[in-house]
């Protein structure tokens, strides 16, 4: 039979209708979206604040306190800004592996024999992780790095040495009253790495413990028949299987112990926020450096989730 | 559908037609500031609210200092009042931003004029007159044996970020040609703290500054302050460039307080001053300065008697420095370059004319 409606009208024809309210949607985001940038753009131009990057080029005309590569003042900001980078770098590398490291070793002891052991992970646990961390640094700065005694006085450990000046590892020798050795690290370093690598693995902690406990019991038990110790079978057995749930739960602590690190004002230690806000200052360009810092910081948590994703491929299940 | 486009197409131009008139300029008389301070009821005022003598919290929660004077005398100007005021705590690395955006009306916190500052090319504000000539120092604890900033070079020295302070040191450092550790912090009670534990061997600021937090130190005896001027430091309340009208209002405000001192109004005798200046008809410089006659107010924009207003409100500049940082003061400073210029200072107020 054939009807004169065989075809449906446009305004309801499921083949058109999706593309047709998406199109239209998308011509909406596009209008607000181009409204906003002419607001913003006439404001700044009223304001006499348009975007230029060229002050990145003139020098400096400030001394770092602390630096990897080489830098003085004469050299231009943006050479400042990339000191200040790989400052962030190194606080940011060195906290994942140890709060890595530190987080594991609680999230597991929560499943240890040890009664002792349990309770004191989990008052580690709840006590560090409902303590804003910026007042965490500023306790480790102010109440303890900085009551460290200096000089002759200063803590003396096999191969270390701990003093107000700075953290020497290696070889230390008193020359001078000033130590030396051939690794240096300062006190500043010392707390924001030792606040971050606290807070941030009372949350791996969890997060690895949340892993260990979706493996079933029923692996412990085979495991165990089969004559395995409980620590070869945490590390053959169970860790492996944990790890899809760890994984993905990781890559968010790891992003935010990476943008923690923008806290390192708060105990001098001059990273890339820290140099930002003296070029601030310096220059008048808040919206330039603004950007700058946000970029930097999404480029090293888009780069962090990028390996961290990669290696969640790697220990998903594969179904056959 | 072509419609629709078109009609999308002018939104936002049309949008940007009622933007293009809110940036000019404050049109007349009337600043847009003040009109909008006068609707809200209240002068939106940034301070420091942690430097005794110029903006300080006491534990009750007023506010007094210099700083905090010239936000009250402006507030008795505009508003009538000057209780009349909501206090913004304001740190080094926001305050700009926080004038810039409209965030506070007046910016009154030991801030120093700089080029950078005042140009349309930096941060764009316009400064009223300086409140108070300062210089940058460096505090060292009495027993660090050291005497000039010379010796200094090679040594931690804390410094807050965000600050005229941060960019002399270096620049003073450069000069020397020495190499130092700044340690910089984000905010000022970090900085002393790190300075006290012992973690830098000096700290550098305005000497005002440094005199004022030294009061609140455990022992404040063992701390000297280096005869080395690093620069210098006028400290003027500012407003932003995109109001010349808001800016002169506040100008007059401050230079009133300087006239009164130099006329020797106190506000004591105010009342007894202006009830002469209306009775005697010959006192014309008197007159034109109080709005008895004349329409100096009018054409700020402000009441015609807004000098009577500031003054009753503080007293005038001498009385505001004497109380805040003289000799009514912890502070106890002595007037230095800060007295009239009929005394051999630089405090002088052009003509009320």
């Amino acid at each position: 039979m054939t009807s004169r409606s065989e075809v449906t009208p446009w305004w309801r024809n499921r083949r058109y209708l999706p593309w047709l309210v998406q199109g239209a949607v998308a011509l909406v985001i596009g209008v607000v979206v181009a409204f906003l940038l002419t607001n913003l753009l006439l404001n700044l131009t009223a304001r006499g604040l348009l975007l230029s990057w060229s002050w990145l080029g003139q020098p400096a005309g400030f001394d770092l306190a602390e630096t990897i590569l080489p830098f003085d003042a004469s050299l231009p900001y943006w050479r400042a800004m990339l000191a200040g980078l790989v400052n962030t770098l190194r606080v940011v590398i060195a906290g994942l592996v140890g709060a890595t490291v530190l987080g594991t070793l609680i999230g597991t002891a929560s499943f240890s024999s040890n009664g002792l052991l349990r309770r004191l992970a989990r008052v580690y646990v709840e006590v560090i992780r409902n303590i804003p961390l910026l007042l965490q640094l500023i306790f480790w700065y102010f109440v303890v790095f900085l009551a460290l005694p200096n000089g002759r006085d200063a803590l003396q450990l096999p191969g270390l040495v701990l003093a107000k000046s700075g953290l020497f590892l290696g070889s230390p020798e008193l020359v001078d009253g000033v130590w030396q050795a051939p690794l240096r690290f300062t006190v500043e370093f010392g707390a924001l790495l030792t606040g971050l690598v606290v807070y941030t693995a009372a949350f791996i902690a969890e997060v690895v413990r949340g892993g260990i406990a979706s493996v079933p019991k029923g692996q412990w038990e085979a495991a165990s028949s089969l004559g395995f110790p409980p620590l070869l079978t945490l590390r053959r057995i169970v860790l492996p299987q944990a790890l899809r749930v760890i994984v993905p739960g990781l890559n968010s602590q790891y992003i935010s112990l990476a943008k923690n690190s923008s806290l390192a004002v708060a105990c001098g230690f001059t990273d890339l926020y820290s140099v930002s806000e003296t070029t601030l200052n310096q220059t008048g360009r808040a919206i330039e450096v603004m950007l700058i810092l946000l970029g930097s910081y999404l480029v090293i948590d888009l780069v962090i989730s990028a390996l961290m994703n990669g290696l969640n491929g790697l220990v998903q299940l594969r179904e056959r | 559908m072509v419609l629709l486009h078109r009609f999308t197409a002018a939104v936002p131009l049309i949008a940007s037609l009622a933007l293009v008139g809110c940036a000019s300029d404050g049109g007349g008389v009337q600043s847009q500031k003040m009109a909008a301070i006068k609707a809200r009821g209240s002068l939106i005022c940034g301070v420091d609210g942690k430097l005794p003598g110029f903006s300080f919290v006491s534990p009750d929660g007023s506010y007094s200092g210099l700083d905090v004077d010239i936000c009250k005398a402006t507030a008795a100007a505009v508003l009538s009042d000057p209780a009349k005021v909501t206090y913004r705590d304001l740190s080094a690395t926001e305050r700009f931003a926080a004038l810039s955006s409209g965030e506070v009306d007046l910016l009154s916190r030991n801030t120093t004029m700089t080029l950078s500052r005042d140009a349309p090319g930096g941060n764009a504000l316009a400064f009223a007159p300086t409140t108070f000539f300062d210089g940058q120092a460096v505090m060292v604890p009495a027993t660090s044996g050291i005497r000039s900033l010379k010796e200094v070079a090679g040594k931690p020295i804390c410094v807050e970020t965000g600050t005229a302070s941060e960019l002399n040191l270096a620049d003073r450092m450069r000069e020397l040609n020495a190499t130092y550790t700044p340690l910089k912090f984000q905010s000022g009670d970090q900085t002393y703290a790190a300075y006290l534990q012992g973690r830098c061997v000096a700290v550098t600021t305005d000497r005002s500054q440094l005199a004022a937090k030294r009061t609140g130190f455990p022992k404040p005896s063992e701390h000297i302050l280096l005869p080395d001027v690093l620069s210098k430091e006028p400290l003027n309340p500012a407003t932003i460039n995109a109001d010349p009208a808001w800016a002169d209002a506040v100008r007059w405000v401050v230079y009133s307080l300087i006239q009164a001192e130099e006329m020797g109004i106190t506000a004591a005798n105010i009342d007894a001053k202006l009830a002469e200046a209306k009775a005697n008809k010959n006192l014309a410089q008197l007159r034109r300065f109080f709005g008895v006659e004349g329409d100096l107010g009018k054409q700020l924009g402000l009441p015609a008697d807004f000098v009577v207003r500031t003054v009753k409100a503080v007293g005038n500049y001498g009385e505001v420095f004497e109380r805040n940082v003289g000799t009514g003061s912890p502070l106890k400073l002595d007037r230095g370059v800060n007295q009239q210029w009929r005394q051999g200072g630089l405090m002088y107020s052009p003509p009320f004319l």
